[in-house]
């Protein structure tokens, strides 16, 4: 028997996750869903503005990784303008991009995960938060909270403010960097070292603690996407995608992102504000992928800094046969691999002369009427596709974001959970923390999953085979 | 010429028949807040912020456009003149689509300036949302009709200063609008020198360098007290320079 589920619009409540988990006749999972009942219709308006003024209208699309739509929708306009940008200019945007990583991961690990990571899924909900952390770990939770100003002041020394930042450009950003405010950042290289180290300590501490929870917590074979430079390095800014299967082999290669609409299609579903993309070759569903630090971490064949490079290889041991690390828990460990990267990068580019070069911008007029910018943002993959006039006014506006990307395997982890974890109808405590950790691992950015620090915002319903509602909890 | 003499919120002030309250108050430290206004260009009186009370009058007057009178008693900052400047602020807020955080003038805005001035905390008449146009065609410039509020300044410059005509207002009410050239592309337009005046005094993102990114446009309007100065004194005429 197959039912509809739509959301009523009028009932949605802002910030609440909800899922649904559909039994089937004998009472046994047959589905879980992950609703989204956000929508926020950003790509319709900008319909009719200027090709300029996207990188300040989209860093606004989210609070979170503005620096990361920044970044993307001044690349699409390089694209427009068909130009190279100064080599300045690109250092400068790297540099944005790993702080954004630095801020957006330190957030995700500290402030969200880490509650769960090292006082236990079923610790008193009370206290599991950042503020028990704080009470039981307090020099790791300061360390995390500062590790996160790091990445802040990165990107507020470079932009001149924290978020929202409209510094980028199309033709390169607007402002050179000065040798003060580099010695600024440099001067908090070897305590945000010391803190990535500790809290990768800790995590490898607390996976084995979760050796039983790990298997259930979105383990599955899929495609990973990624980006990766020319020699197939870890890659963030610049190169080009790949996509790797689930055991490991390279299915397509030096994709250029300019034709990312190529390999990857969307679908909407009744049910969710959400879109699901995948991998064309493959169809829908099947083509389920998945992006972010686990996926990056699985599509290149290294990286060029030393300490993450040596992290990387203990990470991919954990593949077992697979060449490619399919649980989606160890998302946690990717992402704390990617912060040791972005801080040794970060290091290099502050040592690089060639930041403090002066000049920052080029100018042309509209050269192309279509341009993508793509670059990988905290969560993945991150596209701004627009299509202009010849005077540079957008008519279409397309933007993948890393979330929707990982729809298809949210939805999955989330079904994986509640069959192994619900028993009977009745949702208990330690059902709604597993898919709140679940969801969690791919640290999606909306609203309900980042808000009342460190608790998510759930409706779960248990809905069976006729239909009816079994059981609900808000929470 | 007559020196007439009348009082300025309780102050005496004096001039000439031919100044405006609006030139005279300024000569005596009284701040008016004004948008259509600008020095060098006729004024309109088209938007209403420098409204004043004057006794025995029975309507309130704008000050740009009222002429001095022997004995005028004058108030340019009452409550209920206050009152008036900040709907009249709400309704070009409602009016057009002013995106303050995302607007290439953003920081450097007459409107948004004047909406501090007046203390302005929120629009209390429902936001219109109209459909408006952006025209792009010109080569160095955009015009976004969206945050226009029909001041008419660049009609004005281009008319007066430039001598283009490129710019006029066409439509009624709620529907008026300015147009290039009979309503023609302004990339098109045949009259259009490309001097960029009326970019330089539109005093909200509505005219703007093509390029510009959230924030990044400046606008200057002193220059054209000098070429209006210039002008009048004849100071480019070239047989003036001969002499010298
Ligand atoms: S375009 Fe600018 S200068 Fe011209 S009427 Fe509109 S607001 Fe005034
Ligand atoms: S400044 Fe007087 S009416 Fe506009």
């Amino acid at each position: 028997m197959s039912r509809t589920v739509t959301i009523d619009p009028v009932t949605r409540i802002e910030g609440h996750a909800k899922i649904t988990i559909e039994l089937d006749e004998q009472g046994t999972v047959r589905d879980a869903r992950f609703h989204v009942n956000e929508f926020r219709g950003f790509e319709k308006f900008c319909e009719g503005r200027l090709m300029w003024e996207m990188p300040g209208i989209t860093s606004r699309i989210c609070g979170i990784c503005p620096a990361s739509h920044l970044v993307a929708s001044a690349k699409a306009g390089d694209d427009i303008l068909a130009i190279g940008i100064p080599e300045t200019a690109e250092k400068l945007r790297r540099l944005m991009t790993l702080a954004q990583w630095i801020q957006s991961h330190a957030l995700s690990f500290f402030h969200l995960s880490s509650p769960d990571l090292l006082l236990g899924f079923d610790g008193d909900p009370s206290t599991r938060n950042v503020f028990g952390l704080i009470a039981e770990h307090g020099d790791l939770a300061r360390r995390g909270i500062r590790l996160r100003k790091f990445g802040q002041e990165v990107i507020e020394l470079l932009g001149g403010r924290k978020i929202h930042t409209p510094w980028a450009v199309a033709g390169g950003v607007r402002e050179p960097f000065d040798a003060a405010r580099r010695d600024r950042l440099l001067a908090w290289i070897p305590e945000v070292k010391e803190t990535a180290a500790i809290a990768l300590r800790t995590l490898k501490d607390a996976l084995d603690r979760h050796r039983h929870e790990i298997p259930s917590f979105g383990n599955f074979r899929s495609l990973h996407v990624g980006l990766v430079s020319r020699d197939g390095a870890l890659e963030y800014y610049g190169g080009a995608l790949r996509v790797r299967d689930g055991d490991g082999n390279t299915v397509a290669d030096r994709i250029d992102p300019r034709h990312y609409a190529e390999i990857f299609g969307e679908v909407s579903e009744p049910w969710s504000y959400l879109k699901f993309p995948y991998y064309k070759p493959l169809g829908y569903p099947q083509g389920i992928y998945r992006v972010g630090p686990l996926s990056r971490l699985n599509v290149c064949d290294y990286i060029d800094t030393p300490l993450a490079e040596a992290e990387r290889q203990a990470f991919k041991a954990l593949g077992g046969d697979a060449e490619v690390v399919n649980n989606s828990f160890y998302y946690h460990y990717a992402r704390l691999i990617e912060v040791v990267f972005a801080i040794e990068k970060t290091e290099q580019l502050l040592a690089d002369p060639a930041l403090l070069g002066t000049h920052v911008r080029a100018k042309a007029m509209i050269n192309r009427t279509e341009g993508v910018g793509a670059c990988e943002a905290p969560r993945g993959t991150l596209f701004h596709h627009y299509t202009v006039d010849e005077n540079g006014v957008l008519k279409a506006v397309n933007m993948l974001i890393a979330t929707s990307q990982n729809n298809l395997a949210m939805n999955r982890t989330v079904r994986q959970l509640a069959m192994r974890h619900l028993d009977g109808a009745e949702i208990t405590e330690g059902l709604l923390n597993r898919i709140e950790a679940g969801i969690r691992c791919f640290d999606p950015c909306l609203s309900c999953s980042t808000h009342a620090l460190g608790r998510m915002a759930l409706h779960v319903q248990v809905v069976g085979a006729t239909g009816d509602v079994l059981s609900e909890q808000w929470r | 010429m007559a020196i007439l003499t009348l009082t300025i919120d309780d102050q005496p002030v004096s001039g000439t028949e031919t100044e405006t309250l609006l030139e005279v108050a300024r000569q005596h430290g009284i701040e008016i807040p004004t948008l259509c206004h600008l020095d060098g260009l006729t004024d309109v009186g088209a938007c209403r912020l420098c409204l004043v009370e004057i006794e025995g009058a029975s309507r309130l007057q704008p000050a740009c456009t009222t002429r001095l009178q022997e004995g005028m008693v004058v108030r340019t900052n009452t409550e209920r003149l206050q009152r008036y400047r900040r709907t009249i602020v709400e309704m070009l807020a409602s009016e057009g689509n002013h995106h303050c955080a995302v607007c290439v003038s953003n920081n450097h805005c007459e409107l948004q300036d004047l909406a501090y001035t007046v203390g302005l905390q929120y629009v209390r008449v429902p936001y219109l949302y109209p459909a408006k146009t952006l025209d792009a065609t010109h080569k160095d410039f955009v015009i976004d009709r969206d945050r226009c509020i029909l001041c008419s300044r660049c009609v004005r410059v281009c008319h007066e200063v430039e001598g283009a005509h490129t710019w006029d207002i066409a439509g009624r009410g709620i529907g008026c609008e300015i147009i290039s050239d009979l309503k023609q592309p302004w990339g098109q337009s045949t009259t259009c020198t490309s001097c960029g005046k009326c970019v330089l005094v539109c005093p909200t993102g509505a005219l703007f360098e093509k390029g510009a990114t959230v924030a990044e446009m400046e606008k200057r309007t002193e220059f054209l007290r000098y070429i209006v100065n210039a002008r009048q004194r004849r100071e480019w005429n070239p047989d003036l320079l001969h002499e010298e």
